[in-house]
């Protein structure tokens, strides 16, 4: 049986690829916030696991209003790392794994989540940034990886409710997954950031604080938050936070802090990161 | 649930990329999907007036991309991560472009994000600040 044995949060900040791939990492300026993400990278050497199930919005960078799902799920077997505007990022190919995939989301569905299912995807910095915060710059990544990209860029969004449910569900999924397998959840994106208008640079850490607290131990308060207050109170682009209460429900009701770390800012944006533990 | 596109106007100096305003802005986001590629981006950069003909996209839009007012392009129903792709391709970083957006220069823009960003005390509505 498979198990889902650690969740985490991490802001997806474009520029800290950028810092990564371009070894400004120890400037000044990046230091603080590197820094801030080396226990991880310990932490998650010493406790290995499988898959990487990571929950993240893509840019328009592979999705445009073509087709924007509010849910997806990759089932491919690799995924290619997109060009964003200026040439993909110098990362190493996202490999997955589909029987994984195949049973999450035949589950999901069944559960009547009713998932696009994505047998070709190219995969961006939402979903590469953390896995650089995570492994480094590895030649290979260390696991296998689900994408799980979610709309958070066109109102309507999906509810709070409805990403703590699919969090539940997929916890579900990967306990019935006839694999002795270890599986962590990613949830990414946030904290407060708007990156538009005449309000650009809003911070609201002590919001973001108190996500972070009620995310730990309210889940089933915080899931009621509407968009609106995410949109005034953590900024226009602060409702990606939504993302982390998928993470956060696949680890059941109660969990250990790990870890905890923030930092303002990168770029536009107060970053914000958590390892959690499921605690049965 | 009937839907509520209007329920964002309060917010000050935010525009919210709705279902509604993707609609406005297919075109425009559409164009700007198309700079992903490097061939694409060299055509744009060559004749920009001319590329951007290749689009069913409003005048004011168009004005609004040769000019770079990203205000304007929201308010045609762009939307950020979409008009990412043409700063980027400029070798522009997010806080260049998006400092444009306020009324700071991007040196002013970047010391505030330093200090800890924009205090959210007044910019939670245009009630609050007499915009209404
Ligand atoms: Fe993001």
């Amino acid at each position: 049986m498979a198990r889902i044995v650690a969740g985490i949060a991490t802001s997806h900040v474009p520029a800290v690829g950028h810092a990564v791939d371009s070894g400004r990492t120890e400037d000044d300026y990046w230091r603080p916030m590197f820094q801030g993400y080396e226990f991880s990278k310990q932490w998650i050497k010493d406790n290995p696991a499988d898959v990487d199930i990571i929950v993240y919005n893509d840019h328009a960078s592979y999705f445009g209003m073509d087709i924007m799902p509010t849910f997806g799920i990759g089932t491919a077997g690799k995924y290619e790392i997109c060009d964003e505007g200026y040439g993909p990022r110098p990362v190493p190919v996202v490999m997955g794994h589909p029987e994984l995939s195949t049973h999450l989301a035949a589950s999901l569905i069944l559960d009547d989540f009713d998932m696009t299912v994505l047998n070709r995807l190219d995969v961006d910095h939402g979903l590469t940034v953390p896995m650089s915060l995570m492994y480094g710059q590895p030649d290979a990544w260390p696991t296998r990886v689900i994408p799980f990209p979610v709309n958070v860029v066109m109102y309507p969004q999906p509810s709070g409710e409805r990403c703590l449910a699919i969090g539940k569900a997929i916890r579900d999924a990967v306990q019935n997954f006839d694999e002795d397998i270890n599986v962590r959840v990613w949830g990414t994106g946030g904290m407060s950031h708007q990156i538009q208008g005449a309000r650009a640079g809003l911070i609201n850490l002590p919001w973001d604080l108190q996500f972070m607290n009620d995310l730990i131990d309210q889940p089933e308060v915080l899931q009621h938050k509407p968009h609106l207050e995410y949109m005034i109170e953590a900024g226009s682009e602060g409702v990606e936070l939504i993302m982390w209460l998928i993470m956060r429900g696949a680890l059941g009701d109660d969990v250990n802090e790990v870890y905890r770390f923030n930092h303002v800012p990168a770029s536009n944006t107060s970053v914000g990161h958590l390892i959690l533990t499921p605690k049965d | 649930m009937k839907p509520n596109f209007e329920q964002f106007t309060d917010i000050p100096g935010t525009t919210i990329f709705t279902m509604e305003m993707a609609q406005k802005g297919f075109q425009l986001n559409e164009f700007c999907m198309s700079l992903r590629t490097q061939e694409n981006r060299d055509r744009f950069h060559a004749d920009e007036r001319k590329y951007l003909d290749e689009w069913d996209m409003s005048e004011d839009q168009k004005q609004a991309v040769l000019t770079r007012d990203f205000q304007k392009m929201l308010d045609g129903g762009g939307n950020v991560y979409f008009l990412s792709k043409i700063f980027a391709a400029e070798g522009m970083s997010y806080v260049q472009a998006v400092s444009t957006m306020t009324d700071m220069n991007v040196d002013e823009y970047q010391a505030m994000m330093v200090a800890g960003g924009r205090d959210i005390e007044g910019w939670r509505s245009k009630k609050e600040r007499g915009e209404a």
